[in-house]
């Protein structure tokens, strides 16, 4: 750590680390509901159980983006954070609200928050991944500027580094992007048009900006290899995302009213987004490759380069799987379209944030790396959580084919609610594999308390 | 009796930088796919693709295929000049350049104007579709070129590129060269091609 006030980071990967945990229970409960209907029926309910997990994820990535914010920022522009104290306030005010969302979606039917929170005066809510109720919505909207009007300070005031211009550009952008949440319109066309500005815009244009800022700065630190070939790399991964993931948004339009020439750009551009990844897993291997000096922190080495694996395979394979229009025709809103939100949010987003906490909280914590002990029990959670990520990506793709075909190819078609009664078995695999996932994370946790063996023994 | 010496061709870097030829080359591909799909949707359809083509302005078009030529002329003596350390003249050269894609540009703009003035849109049918679209998108691409020639040319002013150092104006002549070469295809394939 160079400068103190990177130290604001801290508590920011703490928290997402505690909300990924929330996360993953919820996940478990959902999986068992797939299996049992009524299960936790009437405490949590299927559809609060799935906001729970899906706004958590989203939470905690953003927790994640902002610590890293506070950690990289900083370092790349050569001085102190314009406002630690803001900072820290931001951090429990963005806590306490997502805390407080979390516990209303729990103890209230969601009808009823509605009522309560005004939506009723602006309709916001009710849209997948964007449930939160307005007095949420306008939370993160503080939230946001006030993080981006600290760093920007900082930025401005400090070196201008190509990783730090990515960064600013993709945060600024998700804060830009988040406002069409507001914007909420009578038609349903329209109401998923906008929707997606939010969703894809994100997962599939500014996000990749943090993403490739997030992985480059890692691989800056750990690897020694030149700025100016690591940033020349970002550059061109970046410019592939936008011009791939911009008009790639319409593959999401293919069937929802949208005009038809729609499922041909959709299909070309988004059929062309695994190349940015695929980029990037190349660059992640090249730069280790060419490391010019051996840097003991070998768990962030290997959550990045499990970052450019994970991220091609789940965004850019199996995107591609069912991002051709003739082919979205049978899988659209099937298991396959889960298998590929697992795979892509765990291997782009999830990964990246740890590997940025990999690499910093050992610094926050005042040692260049932790302990080979720590760091061998880190990697043992990197390759359980991975590998059952795998496994629940296939097992899901696998339902997915079968549910395809029973209930829309088929000569004589089955009904939703038949057909997820041919699937149990992937459901059970799939929590099953659930549960490892689960593992590996405890042992993640477990992994920060791992103290150095005393060496007495000589 | 006579020897025959093979001589070594000269070891000769591509010009500019690498990351802009990675560049270009996804460029490239994205532009093949989407002739490849105009090509394979003209052939399911000739009749509505010929009957769309009459509709063009290829004199036009043609005019703005002697632009971006050109342009990439004045673009390859900007780059020699600025190595020979005329930098006068290579900043004249770069100027040339932009101004050949003002022309492209404004010839562009009432060209879809008409078009669209006759109410041809994305969703008229396949062809307009397709000839709309591609041609747009090349459009934003000259517009980016655009955009990279005007940065060199500030970058001389700045003093930049001295002692011969040529790398980033042959970068920028490279994408130019791009833009240029996808024209090159896109103006037969749309206008010409029956």
């Amino acid at each position: 750590m160079k400068y103190q006030s990177q130290a604001v980071a801290k508590p920011y990967f703490i928290a997402a680390i505690g909300l990924f945990i929330g996360q993953i229970l919820f996940g478990l409960i959902m999986g068992l509901q797939y299996l049992w209907g009524d299960f936790l029926f009437p405490a949590i309910p299927f559809n609060v159980a799935r906001m729970v997990h899906t706004n958590l994820l989203i939470v905690w990535l953003l927790f994640g983006f902002m610590g890293a914010a506070y950690y990289m920022i900083p370092e790349e522009a050569e001085r102190e954070l314009y406002s630690p104290k803001l900072a820290k306030l931001m951090f429990w005010v963005f806590l306490v609200a997502g805390a407080l969302t979390v516990v209303s979606y729990l103890a209230v039917p969601y009808a009823t928050l509605a009522k309560w929170s005004g939506n009723g005066l602006v309709a916001t809510m009710g849209r997948e991944f964007l449930e939160q109720p307005l007095y949420t919505k306008v939370g993160i909207v503080v939230v946001a500027l006030v993080f981006l009007f600290n760093i920007s300070m900082t930025l401005l005031a400090g070196r201008k580094t190509s990783i730090s211009l990515v960064m600013i550009l993709g945060l600024w952008g998700l804060a830009v992007f988040f406002l069409f949440s507001f914007y909420n319109p009578n038609n349903l066309v329209k109401d998923k048009y906008y929707w997606w500005w939010v969703v894809h815009l994100w997962v599939e244009g500014v996000w990749e900006l943090i993403l490739g800022a997030m992985l480059a700065f890692v691989l800056v630190k750990i690897t020694g290899v030149d700025r100016e070939v690591i940033e020349k790399w970002l550059y061109v991964i970046i410019a592939m995302t936008l011009i791939t993931g911009i008009i790639g948004t319409g593959h999401h339009y293919f069937w929802i009213g949208t005009p038809a020439y729609w499922q041909w750009w959709g299909s070309i551009f988004s059929a062309l987004e695994p190349i940015p990844f695929f980029m990037m897993t190349v660059f992640a291997f090249n730069m280790v490759n060419r490391r010019r000096r051996e840097h003991p922190n070998k768990a962030a080495t290997l959550w990045a380069l499990g970052t450019g694996v994970m991220s091609f395979l789940g965004a850019g394979v199996w995107g591609f799987l069912h991002t051709l229009a003739p082919v979205n025709y049978y899988t659209h809103g099937s298991q396959i379209t889960a298998a590929h939100g697992h795979m892509a949010f765990y291997g782009a987003y999830v990964m990246v944030v740890i590997t940025m906490i990999s690499y910093a909280m050992p610094l926050l914590r005042g040692r260049e790396a932790n302990s080979n002990r720590a760091q061998v029990l880190e990697m043992w959670s990197f390759w359980l959580m991975t590998i059952a990520m795998v496994f629940i990506t296939l097992f899901l793709t696998a339902a997915g084919i079968l549910q395809v075909w029973l209930q829309r190819i088929s000569a004589t078609p089955m009904s939703f609610m038949d057909t997820q009664d041919q699937l149990r078995l992937f459901y059970w695999l799939r929590e099953f594999s659930g549960v490892i996932f689960a593992v590996g994370l405890v042992l993640y946790v477990i992994s920060f308390f791992i103290k150095e063996r005393k060496t007495a023994n000589a | 009796m006579t020897t025959l010496t093979l001589q070594a061709t000269p070891q000769k870097s591509i010009p500019g930088d690498l990351a802009m030829w990675f560049f270009i080359l996804a460029e490239l591909l994205v532009f093949g796919v989407l002739f490849i799909c105009y090509g394979i949707t003209r052939f399911a359809d000739p009749a509505l693709f010929n009957a769309g083509q009459t509709h063009l302005h290829a004199g036009q078009a043609a005019w703005n295929t002697l632009f971006l030529i050109t342009g990439s002329g004045t673009a390859v003596l900007a780059a020699h000049a600025i190595a020979r350390l005329q930098y006068r003249q290579g900043s004249i050269f770069l100027v040339a350049t932009f101004a050949s894609g003002v022309l492209f540009v404004v010839n562009k703009l009432m060209e879809f104007a008409s078009y669209l003035g006759q109410g041809y849109t994305l969703s008229t049918d396949n062809f307009w579709m397709f000839y709309l679209f591609l041609t747009f998108f090349h459009f934003l691409h000259v517009i980016l070129g655009m955009v990279i020639i005007a940065a060199v040319w500030i970058k001389l002013q700045q003093g930049h590129y001295r002692n011969g150092q040529t790398a980033g104006v042959e970068t920028a002549t490279s994408y130019w060269h791009m833009v240029d070469l996808v024209w090159i295809v896109l103006f037969p394939l749309v206008y010409l091609i029956r």
